[in-house]
């Protein structure tokens, strides 16, 4: 059956409402700013849940084709669509939660000056985004891939007249281009052994290939490219530095793009071509390894940093860790169920955090909070809700995702599992650290003293009064700012229910509608047929277990995994039981820990020294090099040198001759006499020879 | 009959002769003049080779020369009036506005 959904519709919907907000924006009021941007993103959103409830009825994968783009020789790249499962799941994370987090900037950018430009830029990477997502092929992937970059420079770079704004967006657009490389030269293999970067002939031409065991070959080579490039979209290691620095942009932004969507881009990219990397075994476990090293690197920084937001941006990288690990374990649904439950709670953690700071009078430093539990209930039960989500306690939906992933890592080497273990345990610890230094123990801050603090919210006091806080200095956020937060906070409970594990009762709903996509993953694929209407549930709603079929269980039995499952609850609950200890009962200790570490605890504090080391490794040498030979030896001595020098030339020779033009006709005589005498000098001598 | 070589050698002083005033005099209506006599010069060689080859070519040539002569000293009589007229000199050392 070929319907035609007009799919081009979901990403160019945002687009109009970018170029509607761009070019005219700044004369609209902020009510028709906010109009155009939520109504586009609705749209999108409203027409991807049209082809999500359609989605049954469609072939897999269902390929749309729009106009031919580049065509060169028998090269050919369209603007086409790919529709399957996985998009379909990630068209409903980017349009659902991107819509959301746009109603949360109505009310959290509302002082700000730039508000039409934020829309319209939110807009365009929701546009991006949505192209990557939706692209038939690698080239058009790869246009949503720098677009989603130009449009995070743009955002963390928002208050561009703050200096550390905009290097942050430049820092992040650089470190971004190392990692494009990488992707941009797999492309270019692709190309030249395959002749295509169309999805289905790629895939159709590479899977008849056989698995390359027994050395690294190209399908390796390529695999560790396109892991470059999502190292650096995700930032994984070694080119994670970026995404603490981008949280200078306002904090739905890092919501948006560096929790919830763009950073799992690099997510998708990998599991996408998982047809590459399940014949590439090297590159895959090269993945596996940057994942668990990266997830436990980012937790340790994460525990030491006092700024909330900090504290979030590593644990979104710890968690993209999580999902590469699941990736190089070749569990990509898992990853893919990872991302999407992380995209809830997460983008929630990040809104929440931003209702903290937005009710603390634009303070992100922790210990300069308190308290501030029964100030802001409405922000402190959906930040209580997250961050029971990642914890990994049950039932909420992190608890799901990540014992799926250890789990499924635990098959491939225990390495993996035991340090995704102590991760997770200390990912609860560094979040419960965050709850309880933010919402317990007493005020330490001084926003009830300054009431105009510098984030300005004079016309936020009704709805602080409407929730009978009349504190002027720390107030709930307006009813735009939480609804998307109970939405959030809902989905963080129930995300989960949809991929619950045989062992636990459930039946993994999620794994099964992904099926068809990997089809090597889940044995019984065929069947992911009957669960086609999880399309539309998938933003969330968990149906009844579905009990059909005893699909065959890897290796291990359901004891084993249960057993499994106990373990990763129990570290979840020892980071709560240690943070507990640590910041709520006795908070004069965590001091004394961390005197007693020493070098260890300052080493963490500053985040290991890698901005340092990176920066005498590449960026000083680089600079020197630029400088000393680019600038001063190519540039200037020798391009800047053979342009003047050949000027000063004809100068200096025009100087010398320029005195023939004197002025006096006479010399002008003589010099014709002395010419003419020559030419007959020369005939004479000519004549005598 | 006399041998061309007294014509040309007589040519060659009445061009040597106009070179000299040229290069020398101050005065623009002596430079002028010096010029006719140059162009003279040659008209002299040009008649004496028509004579001795017994081509009229050379002689047609000569009054080519008188015709662009006259022209150019209509034209250059009038430039000299109005350089008089405008510097009041007929010194060229001082016609030099161009002079850088």
């Amino acid at each position: 059956m070929t319907h035609n959904l007009h799919l081009w519709l979901i990403p160019v919907l945002p687009l109009v409402g970018a170029a509607i907000n761009g070019f005219f924006g700044k004369k609209f009021s902020r009510q028709a700013v906010a109009g155009v941007a939520l109504s586009f993103s609705a749209a999108a959103f409203a027409k991807v849940l049209v082809v999500a409830l359609q989605f049954s009825s469609l072939t897999t994968p269902h390929i749309e084709f729009l106009a031919t783009w580049i065509r060169a020789g028998s090269f050919q790249a369209d603007f086409g669509f790919y529709l399957d499962q996985l998009s379909l799941i990630m068209l409903l994370i980017v349009t659902g939660v991107g819509f959301l987090i746009h109603i949360y900037s109505v009310g959290y950018m509302w002082e700000e000056a730039g508000f039409y430009r934020f829309f319209a830029y939110l807009n365009l990477f929701l546009f991006f985004m949505l192209t990557l997502v939706l692209a038939g092929n690698y080239l058009l992937m790869f246009v949503g891939w720098e677009g989603v970059g130009l449009a995070s420079y743009l955002l963390i770079g928002f208050w561009f007249t703050k200096d550390s704004a905009a290097s942050a967006g430049k820092k992040a657009f650089i470190v971004n281009r190392i990692g494009d490389f990488g992707f941009l030269i797999a492309l270019f293999l692709l190309i030249k052994h395959f002749g295509t970067l169309n999805f289905e002939q790629v895939f159709s031409s590479i899977a008849p290939l056989s698995s390359e065991t027994a050395g690294a070959g190209l399908l390796t080579a390529i695999g560790l490219l396109l892991m470059v490039g999502a190292a650096g979209k995700s930032a994984q290691i070694p080119l994670y530095i970026w995404l603490p620095d981008a949280m200078e942009g306002p904090t739905p932004v890092s919501a948006l793009i560096h929790a919830a969507t763009m950073v799992t881009a690099g997510v998708y990219m990998v599991a996408r071509s998982h047809v590459i990397f399940d014949r590439a075994p090297a590159a895959l476990t090269v993945v596996a390894i940057i994942g668990t090293l990266t997830a436990l690197f980012a937790a340790t920084i994460g525990i030491a940093q006092t700024d909330i937001k900090k504290v979030l941006a590593y644990s979104t990288i710890s968690q993209l860790g999580y999902m590469f690990m699941a990736c190089g374990v070749a569990a990509y649904s898992a990853g893919v169920f990872h991302l999407m439950t992380h995209a809830f709670f997460k983008g929630l953690l990040f809104l929440a955090a931003g209702s903290v700071i937005h009710a603390v009078g634009g303070e992100q430093d922790m210990r300069q909070m308190g308290g501030l539990r029964t100030r802001i209930p409405w922000t402190f039960w959906t930040m209580t809700i997250a961050t029971f989500a990642i914890a990994g306690i049950p039932p909420f939906a992190g608890f799901f995702s990540k014992d799926e992933i250890l789990w499924r890592a635990y098959q491939v080497s225990w390495v993996y599992w035991f340090i995704g273990l102590f991760t997770a345990f200390l990912t609860s610890f560094y979040m419960f650290r965050l709850w309880f230094m933010t919402f317990f123990g007493e005020y330490r801050g001084t926003a009830e003293s300054h009431e105009d603090s510098p984030h300005g919210h004079g016309d936020h006091d009704d709805a602080a009064a409407t929730h009978g806080h009349g504190h002027g200095g720390i107030h709930e956020s307006p009813w735009v700012m939480v609804i998307p937060l109970v939405v959030l906070a809902f989905l963080s409970v129930t995300g989960g229910w949809i991929g619950v594990p045989r062992s636990l009762g459930g039946n993994n709903r999620f794994e099964k509608f992904l099926g068809p996509v990997f089809h090597a993953d889940v044995a019984e694929g065929a069947e992911g047929h009957g669960f086609s209407e999880m399309g539309a549930e998938g933003h969330g709603m968990a149906g009844s277990p579905n009990k059909e079929t005893e699909g065959p269980e890897p290796q291990a039995g359901h004891g084993t995994e249960l057993a499994f499952t106990g373990i990763s609850v129990f570290a979840g609950l020892l980071g709560f039981v240690l943070a507990w200890l640590l910041y709520y009962r006795d908070p004069q200790l965590p001091q004394r820990i961390a005197a007693s570490l020493g070098g260890l605890y300052q080493a963490v504090v500053h985040k290991y020294y890698v901005d340092e080391l990176y920066a005498n490794l590449f960026v000083k040498p680089l600079i020197a090099g630029s400088t000393s030979i680019l600038w001063h030896g190519i540039d200037r001595d020798v391009i800047d040198a053979t342009v003047d020098n050949s000027a000063h030339g004809a100068n200096e020779v025009s100087d010398s001759v320029r005195h023939m033009q004197s002025g006096n006709l006479r010399s002008y005589a003589g010099w014709v006499a002395a010419g003419a005498a020559m030419v007959i000098a020369y005939m004479v001598w000519m004549g005598t020879r | 009959m006399v041998p061309i070589s007294y014509y040309l050698i007589l040519s060659g002083i009445l061009f040597a002769c106009g070179v000299t005033g040229f290069l020398i005099k101050r005065n623009i209506i002596s430079i002028f003049m010096s010029i006719e006599l140059m162009l003279n010069g040659v008209n002299l060689s040009f008649v004496a080779f028509a004579a001795q080859w017994h081509a009229l070519s050379g002689q047609v040539f000569v009054f080519f020369v008188m015709v662009v002569a006259a022209a150019e000293a209509a034209v250059g009589l009038a430039i000299i009036i109005s350089v008089y007229r405008t510097r009041e000199t007929l010194n060229v050392d001082r016609v030099d506005l161009l002079k850088l």
